[in-house]
């Protein structure tokens, strides 16, 4: 079970927290004027990466924020944490 | 029974405290200190199980938890019943009940030895290819294949006996109290860590303890003399915490682990009463020094499995720890130097040592010459190749090795024995590493996989990483604990080690026969009975993965995860297929190390703790009216309330007609209430909810329909504008926290700009809802300074109230299509305003009805319900509300995907009302709806989601999803049931009031 870092909170169990699936898909502004693929791209297509990969959590059971997470899936180590909207930390 | 099988010298057992014990219907005896095992060796009690698949007879192999064959059932008959027990384990107590596991009638005749008779036509891969055909008489199978299973029997009834959790957090966890386990211990807790020291056994020191040997001393001392001194130092030290019969069952990533803590097993049953029996330990570790030994191997020959052969590393144990012989007439068969150890300890105690059969040719250690001194005759260069005895080994045979160790020369010579001991060197116990995500290498040398990438701060030392020798151990410890926790006083000054053994080790994992390997029974997994000729069949059939082969041969599937077998079949694989080992993968080890019981595992989350649930404020009121109840998520609703000897049907009807008729009265708390606020709240509104909110004037309401993204609907319910920047939206009960996520997302991640707060207010208000024709009066009476006309209080509105000077909103909203009132009140005075409004009502029959008559009058009225008519596969159009669906509105969570080119396919399921031709025939829900039952296979159209009788209407009412079924408006379609067909004709979902007259009503 992991120790996260909550941006807000500090280091949390993992038990305290909701996963949110991939991060940076942002909402097409105008989403009626995309064509049923691009739509589709946005609301089905996840890369689920082996790997470091960049993942949305909300701290569900403490401070009820959402924030971003560097995780490696292949050995589970978090790299970084950072709130919504900051820039990802370059790798 | 013998009685010279106990020597009356080990200091472990208590011989003053003698305790009795059945095993099998028969009283034994043994004393404070034994483990059933040990207690059963010493009334001269080998054969102790069946084995699996061929039922054949099995003795205690081990003196651990590493043990394959002496699983029992303790207790059996009572609460306390527990199968799967490991007697190696079970520390003796007056009135101990044990019984031999996997076998039928009874242990010495069984009927499923039969098996083993059989076992040419029982392969590996038996079950999957001859059970499954032809697939129709699986049941018959598995009715037999369960009966002469050996997997115990589980309790009938509830566990008498409390079990808790507890959260440890430390700086150090050390799991393993060996030498090295001690010393980390100790260095860690003097350097000012503060430290956890567990062991699974029942006292510290491990296999150490009893090392009496002249041929390992610690400064000079003898190994277990220098450690007693240890243990007695570390049990002073502050900062350290001990906990023995501890064992740790899981090792998860970011170092946090389950152990299991025995509190009372060892005790008298009289003792128990109100006590813990075992906890579960959630540690959350900063570092952890894994020390936790290494497992014996065997070695894999032709009929390897007859009771009375034992791990050699047992054997000593026994001697030396419990004074207990294994036998008379004993023979040691072995690779390497570890067997000497065991020869020496027999040799010490008058035990008789028929022979030493070694594999290797050369053998060059002190301890060897000393026993070769000792006028025991030494077998060098030698294999067993096959063994003799049902119920116990009494001979064995023996033949030369050739020199590459791949076939037997010579003649054979029989020896005889009581008593086999096994040395095929050690595995370390590297389980909890790979558990917690550690890497292996493998180190040719020896044959063994060791420790190689950490995935979280911890460390392996001693024999688990791969260290053996004595003075290795300790050395590596001192220096790799040093590094591990940064310190630069190591708490030991030098530490000179003598040992009389060598490494030296000729590993054969498959031992060769003068037997075709078809014609061998050579046991890898004892208790699941998968053999080495299992494993080459499986090769032969293409299996290559050793998970593959894993499943197919069931080798480690067993409740020891083959902690003996499985380094043999990864060498056994790689040996056939010509490969490097590893290479077909290693197998994993899964938590629990050994098995938990379900009372460690749930432990105080029993009976009303079992799961948290939710009571409205009117909770008691219903309890006291003789409600029943259902759980909807959390909830405890009130069902219905019979009356008198009604049943659900009646009491239902009765609440039915009663609500539309005069007057009803629900507890509505449950619905999930959430106050939004901010100046950009019409706006959020607006793209949550498919229809339009802009210009909801204050202190109106309006129903909303909300969306997933793609378009299916998720949740609905009626918010109203309480104040220009301020609203209250409701949602079912189910869904409360789930759309209060959601609604938080889309604010804090998509839309942070706009100025929006919520919260969630479901728990600070009763929400009491009156409803029927003279619900208005029943409301005056309660409110009487409320203006009720229909000019000032329309429907879809609401007003600021007092009763009694309590503050309430009142909503004349409703969800059965009578006109209602829903008064929501601060949830303490919840109680007092529903007993207001009951009594109020006196006059006009009011009636408390439940979620199901709620249910009925919502069907009647075609309302949905979120969940039972929907399962995120409709969208709203589907549903038949299109109504509800802006046009104009720009943009809404879901608003893309309703014109997808899947979404507006014409044949998809469609919300409809169904009539059945007889209306006294109440359809069941879930049933499949078809047009044509003659064709097969039959096409199924949809299914029925809600149905009632509705007394109102006097006919049969239900809601069902039919492909294309907006267009089906008066086609007849069929519910096929077991039994019968039930004809039915498509309907207008709407049944009642299509126009909503009663909503409206001037009263
Ligand atoms: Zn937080």
């Amino acid at each position: 079970m992991f120790l996260i870092n909550c941006p807000f909170c500090g280091e949390r169990e993992q038990s305290e927290f909701k996963a949110g699936g991939e991060a940076h898909i942002v909402r097409p502004k105008q989403p009626t004027e995309l064509s049923d693929d691009e739509w589709a791209e946005y609301l089905f297509m996840r890369k689920n990466i082996k790997g470091v990969q960049f993942e949305r959590w909300n701290h569900v059971h403490g401070c009820r924020k959402w924030f971003n997470m560097v995780r490696d899936t292949s050995n589970d180590q978090i790299k970084a944490v950072y709130k919504m909207g900051e820039k990802p930390p370059v790798e | 029974m013998s009685n010279n099988l106990r020597f009356k010298t080990s200091k472990f057992i208590d011989e003053t405290y003698r305790i009795s014990f059945k095993f099998n219907n028969k009283t034994y005896f043994g004393f404070k200190g034994d483990t059933l095992a040990s207690a059963l060796l010493a009334n001269g009690i080998h054969l102790v199980g069946r084995s699996f698949k061929y039922h054949r007879p099995r003795g205690i192999m081990t003196s651990g938890s590493e043990e394959p064959n002496a699983i029992i059932q303790l207790h059996d008959n009572s609460s306390r019943t527990e199968p799967n027990v490991r007697a190696t384990e079970v520390e003796i107590y007056e009135g101990l009940v044990a019984s031999s596991q996997n076998c039928w009638p009874s242990v010495n005749f069984d009927v499923g030895g039969i098996n083993n008779l059989l076992s040419p036509i029982l392969p590996a891969g038996f079950y999957y290819k001859t059970f499954m055909w032809p697939a129709s008489f699986w049941e018959k199978y598995e009715y037999f294949i369960r009966k002469s299973a050996g997997l115990g029997k589980s309790p009938k009834v509830a566990d008498p006996d409390i079990y808790e959790h507890n959260y440890i957090h430390c700086d150090v966890l050390v799991i393993g109290a060996g030498i090295s386990g001690i010393m980390a211990a100790k260095m860690a807790a003097k350097n000012g860590f503060k430290t956890l020291l567990v062991d699974e056994k029942s006292y510290l020191g491990g296999s150490s303890i009893y090392d009496n040997s002249e041929f390992s001393k610690i400064n000079n001392q003898l190994t277990s003399s220098w450690l007693e001194k240890e243990i007695n130092e570390i049990s002073k030290l502050e900062n350290l915490e001990i906990k023995v019969r501890t064992s740790v069952a899981a090792f998860h990533g970011y170092n946090f682990l389950l152990a299991r803590e025995n509190l009372t097993d060892h005790l008298p049953i009289n003792q128990r009463e109100n006590k813990v029996r075992q906890r579960l330990l959630k540690i959350r570790a900063k570092k952890v020094i894994t020390a936790t030994g290494s497992i014996e191997r065997p070695l894999i020959f032709d009929n390897n499995d007859r009771p009375g052969i034992l791990l050699s590393s047992a054997i000593k144990k026994y001697i030396d720890l419990y004074g207990v012989a294994c036998g008379e007439n004993n023979i040691l068969f072995t690779n390497n130097d570890t067997a000497y150890e065991t020869a020496m300890s027999l040799i010490q105690r008058g035990i008789k040592i028929n022979a030493i059969v070694d594999n290797r040719e050369q053998i060059d250690s002190k301890i060897s010459y000393e026993v070769e001194k000792n006028n025991i005759k030494i077998y060098k260069g030698y294999t067993v190749v096959d063994t003799y005895g049902y119920r116990r080994i009494n001979k064995i045979s023996i033949m030369k090795l050739s020199k590459d160790g791949q076939t037997v020369i010579g003649d054979k010579t029989k020896l005889n024995c009581d008593c086999l001991g096994l040395s095929g060197g050690w595995t370390p116990a590297v389980h909890l590493f790979t558990q917690s995500g550690g890497k292996l290498k493998f180190r040719e040398e020896d044959q063994v996989f060791i420790p190689n990438v950490y995935p979280s701060d911890q460390i392996s030392i001693g024999s688990c990483n791969g260290d053996f020798g004595l003075e290795e151990i300790i050395k590596n410890t001192l220096s790799s604990i040093k590094k591990f926790l940064d310190i630069d006083n190591s708490e030991y000054k030098t530490v000179e080690t003598i040992s009389g053994l060598n490494q030296s080790k000729r590993n054969i994992w498959l031992l060769p026969s003068d037997k075709s390997i078809g014609k061998t029974k050579s046991f890898v997994d004892y208790q699941n009975d998968a053999t080495a000729k299992d494993i080459k069949l499986a090769l032969r059939e293409g299996f290559r993965s050793i998970e593959h082969v894993k499943r197919y041969t069931t080798t480690g599937m067993g409740t020891d995860q083959g902690k003996l077998g499985n380094m043999h079949a990864l060498g056994i694989i790689s040996e056939t297929a010509g490969t490097k080992m590893g290479e077909h993968g290693t197998t994993t080890f899964r938590p629990p190390y050994t098995p938990l019981t379900f009372g460690t595992i749930v432990g105080r989350n029993v009976g009303e703790f079992f799961d948290i649930f939710r009571r409205t404020p009117i909770h008691d009121w219903h309890v006291a009216n003789n409600a029943e109840f259902e759980n909807v998520g959390q909830w405890k609703r009130a069902w219905y309330y019979p009356k008198d000897n009604e049943n659900m049907h009646q009491a239902v009807q009765r609440e039915s007609k009663a609500a539309r008729d005069s007057a009803g009265i629900l507890d509505a708390s449950t619905l999930g209430k959430i106050d939004i606020q901010g100046t950009d709240a019409s706006e959020f509104l607006n793209r949550v909810y498919t229809n339009a909110w802009s210009k909801l004037a204050v202190g109106k309401c309006r129903y909303g329909l909300m969306l997933n993204e793609d378009g299916m609907v998720y949740d609905d319910g009626v918010t109203t504008r309480l104040g220009e920047n301020h609203y209250i939206m409701t949602t079912t009960t189910g869904g409360a926290a789930n759309v209060l996520g959601k609604l938080e997302d889309y604010l804090q991640t998509e839309w942070p700009e706009l100025d929006v707060y919520l919260s969630s207010v479901t728990d600070h208000y009763a929400t009491i809802s009156v409803c029927g024709p003279n619900s208005k009066k029943i409301v005056s009476k309660v409110i009487p300074d409320l203006d009720l006309s229909d000019e000032k209080f329309p429907h879809m509105s609401f007003k600021n109230a007092k009763i009694d000077n309590i503050k309430c909103r009142v909503m004349r909203i409703s969800f059965t299509g009578e006109l209602s009132y829903e008064i929501n009140i601060q949830a303490n005075f919840g109680k007092s305003v529903w007993e207001k409004c009951m009594e109020a009502g006196k006059d006009f029959n009011i009636t408390p009805y439940g979620t199901e008559t709620m249910h009925l009058l919502r069907a009647e009225k075609g309302f949905i319900i979120v969940g039972q008519d929907t399962d995120a596969t409709l969208t709203p159009i589907d549903l038949q509300m299109d109504w509800i669906v802006s046009k104009k509105k720009y943009d809404f969570i879901g608003k893309r995907s309703l014109y997808r080119s899947d979404t507006i396919r014409e044949d998809r399921k469609q919300l409809v009302g169904l009539l059945t031709e007889n209306p006294e025939e109440v359809l069941e829900e879930g049933a499949q709806i078809v047009s044509d039952v003659k064709k097969t296979p039959i096409e199924m159209l949809g299914h029925v989601t809600s149905s009632y009788y509705s007394p109102n209407l006097k006919k049969s009412i239900a809601l069902g999803v039919v492909k294309s079924g907006k267009n089906m408006l008066g086609q007849k379609l069929i519910i096929p049931m077991e039994n019968k067909n039930i004809n039915v004709t498509v309907a207008d979902p709407v049944f009642l009031d299509k126009e909503g007259k009663k909503l409206n009503a001037k009263l």
